[in-house]
This record gives C-alpha cells, sequence and structure tokens, in this order.
C-alpha cells in the first residue's frame, strides 16, 4: 500500500478550561479526542459535523495553529509534529488554507499584490518572478492580473474568496485546507467557487482536505466523507458509501436534517435515511441536544468497526 | 380561508431620497399573505428581501425610506397609522425574529423578564401573572426546565434555546403575522431543523401567518406554501412552492436551482456535474429583469390565479 | 454623506493654530522670549506694542507664550511618541504570544495604572533632575498603559482573523506578523489615543514645571511663566491668564480632536469611492 499524502494518528487536542489562578479545579476539555485520518495524494477529505465537534481545531493542528496534546501527523510517512528541522517556511509549503469568511481573511491594509508577493519573496523568490507568479495565480482563480493593485474592500465576497484561493496557492502547497470555503457566500457565487476550486482540483492535481456543515457542498466535492461528533469521528468512508447508505444515527441524523428543496418534489423517496439498516447496538450517539456526550471525559474505548470495505462506523463497547 | 389577505403589499419602492426624487433599492414589489399562510421571500444578499420586510414594520434604517407604494395590513395602510398605533402593532399583531438572537435578546434581563414583558406591554398585565405565563410560553416552545430556565440569561443558554426564546417572545401575544429573518442562518444543521419545526407547528396551531426570509431555498421549501424570488431589488417570480421548485420559469430562479449542490444529485465517481454559473447565465441584468418580470396585478386576490395569469 | 464633525474641526484648527504658534514663533514676533528683557517696560498690561502685557522683568508675554508652545509640543509629541512605541510593542506581543508574558504586561500595566503618572513622573523627574531630556523621559515612561491595552485587545481581536492565521501558515516570522499584518489595523484607535496622549502631556508639563521640576526659568515654558506669575497675579494678571490660556486651548484642541477622530474612524472606513 502506499504512503498516503497526509495521516493523523490518534491525534488529541485539550484546552484546559475554567480553574482558578493556580490551577485548581482545571478541566481538560477534548476537542479533538482520538483522531486517525488519512489522505491520498489528489483526493478531497471532507470533514463534516456541527460547530465544536473538532472538525476546526483538527485542521488547525495540521496546519500547526494549534499544538497537539498528543498524537502524530505525517506527511509522505514523515512526521510534522515536534520536528525541529522543519521551519515555518517548510511547513508552509506542506498545507495552506482557505477561510470561511472572505471578509476576515484579507488584510484590509494591503494591496493584492501586497499579500501575495510578500510570502514569496520570504520564500526567496526575486521580484520579477513574484511578478510573474502574482499574475500567473490570478488567471488561475479567474481574477485579471490588473487586481493586483487594489485593496480587499474593492471587492466582492466572491472575488475575495477567490483572492483567499491564490493566496493559499501561491507557495505551491501539498495541501489546501478549505474551512468552510463556501458557506459564507451567496448561492451564485457559491456554485462559482466549487466549480473554481474542482477546477484548480484537476489543473494542478491539489489534495483538499474540507471542513464543511454543508452536506450538499460535501457530497458535491468528496472523495471521502468523515463525519465528527464530539471530537471522535463516527462515520468515515468513501462518499458514495456515506450517503447512500449512512450507518452510524448522527450521520444519518444530520442527513435527514438538511433542508432540501427536493424533499417537497419527492415526498416518498426519504433519501438513503430510509434504506439503512437498523444501527447495531451501543452506538456512540447522543440524540438529544440536552444529553450530549461529556467533552470533559477520556475518549471511551470504542473502535471504528468496518462494516463495508472501506466504511468504518464508531461503535461503543 | 377567506379570501382577504392579511398582509397586502401594493407596488411597494423602497429608497434612499435623492435631490430629485429616489434611489430605489426595493422596485416594485407586490404580493400578499393570507391568514395562517407561510409565504417565503428567497434571494441573495443585497435583493432587497430583509429590507421589504423591515419596511413592513417601519424598520427601516435612517436614508431608506418606503417611497412609493401600499402596505395594507387587515385592510389598513401602514403607512398612514402613527407611530404610537405602529408601535402598539410591533410585537402584538406583527412580531419578528431575527437572525442572530444573541443580539436580540438583552443580554442584562432574564429569558423569563424578557417574555414577560411582552404580557405586561401588550395585555396589560401585572408582573406576577406575566411571569406565570413567561413559563407557559418557555414550555410552549419545548425548552426543558421552563420553570428553571426562565431565570437564565441569554449568554447562558445555547444558539439554539436562544432561538427558542426568540419565538416565545414573538409568539407571546398570538400575533396574526410572525416575520421570520433569516431565523436558523446561525444555527447548526441539526437545531436549524428542531427550530423550524417548531416555527411550523406553533404558527400553524395558532393560524399565525408567516412570512419567512431566507438565502436558503430547502428551508423556504420545507416550511412555505409559496415562494416570492427577489433579485436585484424585484420580485421575479412569485409562484407555489411545489410549482416553483417542479418548473421554475424565470431564467434567474432556474440558475439559482442549478447553482446548488443539491444531496442526491451527483451520480458515480466521476458524475461531478459543473454548477450552474449565474453570472455567466446573466449577461444584462436589465433586459432580464424586464423580460421575465411579473406585471403587479391588484385585482386578482387568488395567488394561484395570479402565478398563472402571469405566465 | 458623513455628519459635520464639530469636534474633529474645531480640535484641528485649535491644534493648527498651536503648532502654527510653535513653528513659525520667529516670524510671529521680533522680539526674544529670553533676552529682550526691559525693565522699563515691566508690569505693562496689554496695549499696542505688548498684545498679551510684559511680566515682572519686561518680557513680552506673547513671545514667551509663543516659544512656550515649542517646548509643550515638542514635550507633548515626543514624550508620546516614547509612550507609544513602549505601549504598542507590549501590548501587541502580550496579546500575540500570551502565556507568562502576557500576564506580566498585564501586571505591569494595572500597576502603571493604579499609580497617578503625574506622581510616578515627579519621582523621575527628582531621581534625573529637571530639564528637558528628562522630562520627555519622565512623561514617556508614565503614560503608555492605556495605548498597551488597546494594543492588547486590538490584537486579540486581530489574532483570530483569518489574514493573521494565514501570514502564520505562509512562514511570516511572529515579528513582521506583528509589524504587517496587526500594527497597520489598529493605527485608527492607537491615533485617537495618542492624541489624548499629547493633551495630557502638555498639561502635565505645565504642572512639573509649575512646581519647578521641569523647564527652568528663564526659558519659557508655560508652567514655569505660570510659577513666576503666581506673585503678580493681583498686578499683573495678564502674564497668568495668557500662559494659562495657551494651556486650555492647547489641551482642548488635542482632546477634542481625539474626540473628533474616534467619531471620524469609528463606521470602520467607508469604502473610500
Amino acid at each position: 500500500m502506499t504512503v498516503p499524502l497526509l495521516e493523523i494518528r490518534d491525534l488529541h487536542v485539550q484546552f484546559p478550561v475554567g480553574g482558578s489562578l493556580l490551577g485548581h479545579n482545571k478541566r481538560l476539555l477534548r476537542a479533538v479526542n482520538g483522531v486517525n485520518l488519512s489522505l491520498a495524494q489528489g483526493e478531497c477529505l471532507s470533514i463534516v459535523g456541527e460547530s465544536g465537534c473538532g472538525k476546526s481545531t483538527t485542521a488547525l493542528a495540521v496546519m500547526g495553529l494549534q499544538a497537539p496534546t498528543s498524537g502524530d501527523i505525517l506527511v509522505d510517512g514523515k512526521t510534522i509534529i515536534g520536528d525541529a528541522t522543519l521551519s515555518r517556511m517548510d511547513r508552509a509549503r506542506i498545507a495552506q488554507m482557505v477561510f470561511q469568511d472572505p471578509y476576515a481573511s484579507l488584510n484590509p491594509r494591503q494591496t493584492v499584490h501586497q499579500s501575495l508577493s510578500a510570502p514569496l519573496r520570504l520564500h526567496g523568490a526575486s521580484k520579477s518572478e513574484a511578478n510573474d507568479r502574482i499574475a500567473d495565480i490570478l488567471k488561475k482563480v479567474g481574477l485579471l492580473p490588473e487586481h493586483a493593485a487594489r485593496y480587499a474592500h474593492e471587492f466582492s465576497g466572491g472575488q475575495r474568496q477567490r483572492i483567499g484561493i491564490a493566496r493559499a496557492l501561491i507557495l505551491d502547497p501539498r495541501i489546501l485546507m478549505l474551512d468552510e470555503p463556501v458557506s459564507a457566500l451567496d448561492v451564485s457565487v457559491r456554485a462559482q467557487i466549487i466549480n473554481l476550486l474542482l477546477d484548480l482540483q484537476e489543473d494542478l492535481s491539489l489534495s483538499f482536505v474540507m471542513i464543511s456543515h454543508d452536506l450538499g457542498v460535501v457530497e458535491h466535492m468528496s472523495d471521502r466523507v468523515a463525519v465528527m461528533y464530539f471530537g471522535q469521528i463516527v462515520e468515515v468512508g468513501r462518499w458514495d458509501a456515506i450517503f447512500a447508505n449512512p450507518t452510524h444515527p448522527y450521520t444519518r441524523k444530520l442527513i435527514a436534517t438538511i433542508p432540501d428543496p427536493d424533499t417537497i418534489l419527492h415526498p416518498h423517496r426519504n433519501r438513503a435515511t430510509a434504506a439503512a439498516p437498523p444501527p447495531p447496538a451501543g452506538f456512540y450517539f447522543h440524540p438529544e441536544t440536552t444529553d450530549r456526550p461529556d467533552v470533559y471525559a477520556a475518549a471511551t474505548p470504542s473502535d471504528l468497526i468496518e462494516v463495508a470495505p472501506d466504511h468504518f462506523v464508531r461503535c461503543a463497547t | 380561508m377567506t379570501d382577504t389577505p392579511l398582509l397586502e403589499l401594493k407596488n411597494l419602492h423602497v429608497g434612499i431620497p435623492k435631490r430629485d426624487g429616489y434611489l430605489d433599492i426595493v422596485k416594485d414589489v407586490s404580493f400578499s399573505i393570507m391568514p395562517g399562510e407561510a409565504f417565503g421571500l428567497v434571494g441573495e444578499s443585497g435583493s432587497g428581501k430583509s429590507l421589504t420586510a423591515l419596511s413592513l414594520i417601519r424598520l427601516l434604517k435612517k436614508p431608506l425610506k418606503v417611497s412609493k407604494g401600499q402596505i395594507l395590513f387587515k385592510g389598513r395602510d401602514l403607512q398612514t397609522l402613527s407611530d404610537r398605533e405602529m408601535r402598539g402593532l410591533r410585537g402584538e399583531r406583527i412580531a419578528m425574529i431575527f437572525q442572530e438572537p444573541m443580539t436580540a435578546l438583552n443580554p442584562l434581563k432574564t429569558v423569563g423578564r424578557q417574555i414577560a414583558e411582552m404580557f405586561v406591554l401588550h395585555r396589560g398585565m401585572g408582573w406576577a401573572e406575566a411571569g406565570r405565563k413567561a413559563v407557559d410560553a418557555l414550555a410552549s416552545v419545548k425548552v426543558p426546565a421552563p420553570e428553571e430556565r426562565v431565570l437564565a440569561y441569554p449568554h447562558q443558554m445555547s444558539g439554539g434555546m436562544r432561538q427558542r426564546v426568540m419565538i416565545a417572545i414573538a409568539l407571546a401575544c398570538d400575533p396574526d403575522l410572525l416575520i421570520a429573518d433569516e431565523p436558523t442562518t446561525a444555527l447548526d444543521v441539526t437545531v436549524q431543523d428542531e427550530v423550524l419545526k417548531l416555527i411550523g407547528e406553533l404558527c400553524a396551531a395558532r393560524g399565525t401567518a408567516v412570512l419567512m426570509i431566507s438565502h436558503d431555498l430547502g428551508v423556504i421549501a420545507n416550511m412555505c406554501q409559496r415562494v416570492g424570488v427577489m433579485y436585484s431589488g424585484r420580485l421575479v417570480e412569485e409562484r407555489d412552492t411545489y410549482d416553483l421548485f417542479a418548473a421554475p420559469r424565470h431564467p434567474y430562479t432556474k440558475g439559482l436551482l442549478g447553482a446548488l449542490p443539491r444531496l442526491g444529485t451527483r451520480h458515480g465517481a466521476a458524475g461531478r456535474q459543473r454548477l450552474v454559473d449565474i453570472d455567466g447565465l446573466i449577461k444584462d441584468r436589465e433586459a432580464l429583469l424586464q423580460e421575465f418580470c411579473f406585471q403587479p396585478r391588484n385585482t386578482i386576490r387568488d395567488p394561484r390565479l395570479r402565478a398563472d395569469g402571469a405566465a | 454623506m458623513r455628519r459635520f464633525n464639530l469636534n474633529l474641526w474645531l480640535g484641528g484648527v485649535l491644534t493648527l493654530l498651536v503648532i502654527t504658534g510653535a513653528v513659525f514663533a520667529g516670524y510671529l514676533t521680533s522680539l526674544d522670549p529670553v533676552f529682550d528683557a526691559n525693565l522699563m517696560h515691566a508690569e505693562e498690561a496689554p496695549n499696542g506694542q505688548f498684545w498679551f502685557g510684559t511680566d515682572e522683568q519686561g518680557r513680552d508675554v506673547y513671545t514667551r507664550v509663543l516659544y512656550g508652545a515649542q517646548i509643550s509640543l515638542t514635550v507633548g509629541i515626543v514624550s508620546q511618541i516614547i509612550n507609544s512605541i513602549i505601549g504598542l510593542s507590549l501590548g501587541i506581543s502580550a496579546a500575540y504570544w500570551g502565556g507568562w508574558w502576557d500576564d506580566f504586561v498585564n501586571g505591569l500595566t494595572n500597576v502603571m495604572l493604579a499609580i497617578p503618572s503625574l506622581i510616578f513622573a515627579l519621582a523621575i523627574m527628582a531621581v534625573l533632575g529637571p530639564g528637558l531630556p528628562s522630562l520627555l523621559i519622565a512623561l514617556g515612561l508614565t503614560n503608555w498603559s492605556w495605548t498597551c491595552r488597546i494594543a492588547r485587545s486590538s490584537t486579540l481581536s486581530l489574532k483570530g482573523q483569518g489574514y493573521v492565521q494565514a501570514a502564520q501558515t505562509l512562514g511570516y516570522s511572529d515579528i513582521r506578523i506583528m509589524a504587517t499584518q496587526l500594527l497597520p489595523n489598529m493605527v485608527g484607535p492607537i491615533l485617537v489615543i495618542s492624541t489624548l496622549g499629547i493633551g495630557s502631556a502638555v498639561l502635565a508639563e505645565a504642572a512639573l514645571s509649575f512646581l519647578g521640576l521641569g523647564i527652568r526659568p528663564p526659558f519659557p515654558s508655560w508652567g514655569s511663566m505660570l510659577t513666576g506669575a503666581r506673585e503678580l497675579i493681583v498686578v499683573a494678571p495678564w502674564a497668568a491668564v495668557f500662559p494659562g490660556l495657551a494651556i486650555f486651548i492647547t489641551v482642548l484642541g488635542f482632546n477634542l480632536l481625539g474626540d473628533g477622530l474616534r467619531d471620524y474612524l469609528d463606521p470602520h472606513m467607508r469604502t473610500r469611492q
């Protein structure tokens, strides 16, 4: 078996919360509670779940913006955690991020050119190389070279997101981390950005990790899908397996609650949820909002079981 | 159902006053809502859907004004009411819930007090009685342990619970019309589902009409009997929800539906179709608006007739 | 369609008036503030020759007020620049790095806020001795806590913005992020607090000089002029009134300017059309 491009092994991220000045009564919030994931070259892996489920923290850990409490992250089979020989510069070429809010993700005091050229210059490009690269990347994301002289506020939300994508691609990273890349955008603009991302993935053979709660977008873009629930992965598999045969009750609930215009057209085709077999006993799922799993507790000794080839579901033992 | 609309907008224009007349942002919007009916306004940001809603309750921000047209609520033109009469109507007959419940609730008062205020203000109850009613109101929006929760402050509740409190406040006086402006956009999907179901159930039980404003076609489709699609300040299509989603007529509506990545539309591993690019579709926005725009109709009252008549 | 900003205009005009007086003092008067003393004209009331009157040594109060503006503004602006540098570097780095450094800076800021800055400056002056350089140091070291607080809170809110995170992932060094991503985005509030700071530094200079710890006579500082005029308050009140008025106008000017700037910058940079 080939070595995956990115591999996350038993990742834990914990935050101390509450407690007094002297450190009494501090509890550990287990934001990410033993996550294992892998991403193959050229693949789009989506992590779905609701706010607070740990999907963003996982992404930040991969980006090096959040130090993991334990666990390992490997790129091409080599660890990138705690490796002193790996500089910020090297790390910048591994993964780059596209942020959710196109209004907060661009520095209002910098022109597009400034925000794109600074990283290039930092990584040793000459002035003319940088200019060529910027013109090239702007064209790739569907903007014009003359847009480089403008400030962020002169662009619409969709154009800003294109600039955000250009900035993420400027150093030619191996992985693009998409943090809710379209959820702040209008429907029509959303479609353009999704099309753009899929085109770029094909042209530049990029690998995506996408964080999203929008299952419509996830189904459209992903190769593999991981469903996260309170710091743990409860179901992971190929996109068609997840959407056609969701097995974990939480996944089913998630899919069933998406407001989908098609449900009024086909009220009796209650999508995949109807066809799925009842879950085996002992699933790690707490159905009511008032009765959520304890995020302070250590990971329960539960396993992902393989219900079909490359389709894993968590079952509490 | 009577055939007198609860709310009727006739050629509504909203604009910014200029030296020579108005710069209109909402142009010539006409629709009506029957008692107990759920009507959806869908559109992208800047389409004018929220301004339309704010003009209904006369809460437009400073330079904006209704420049032309009528807003008839139970046959009375809201434009002609005094500020005092309008205040009496807001909260009492027309209630509103907003996107972000945290900013709409007062952080310094318990949620129970904020609900009770509605009864004191509009029903003239004493605080003790209003407080008891507040517990009932919280129970009706399915907040667990309402006797304890009335004493909670907004920041002690989750987003979904806060939105339930907003709904309890809005429905406290049994209004005739509930305006819900993106009520679930800030919520997670499973919570959104619960809140939408709650709004649907409560309004159906009380016969409250709903004006639901959203950018999310899925939300509108599942909540509303009729939908108006707004684009660039105009109402470009107004139809029965089922008809609209089954066979959209206006090119913009078609584009909007095509631009949406919908569940179950991807077939096979390689079957990723490109989503419709509306900007590519719309070359000349004004021509598009003129070509297909629904003409204002004041005489035909039945929405079904209206939709067909315009085809 | 911005509303007319009275504070900004009035503050701007007053400040400009003071700055013009300071910069062009040599052109606005032909007399020397120190050496043109003439006891023949001592304690003259304002008249056509001496617009603001003269003091007990027959020096022109008008001339001395103009030259006093130079000292006051120098002290105000230079000490505020020192304050801003200290406050910004402490505030931004504390919020950005967090941990013990943040705790330390926070504690220091609170201590600074608890001690009245004039008393603190007084103590420093007592150690360094009077004179312009020690005045600049004393006032420059004692009034940075508000700048620090604002820089810290701005940084805390900016830190979560996408562009700051993006800069981190693009391999920027911490110092570069602070200088290029954080600092330019807090210019507005810092400008406001600095303007107000200049006003209070002018006031502090006057107070210290009045107490004899700042600028020593015969050099014209508004504070030291007030000291000298104290004994003349009955016979020659103009010798006290005009420097007092100058202090009032300057401090008022900078405070109005600060308030005006705050209003001007507050609705968050409308799109420049």
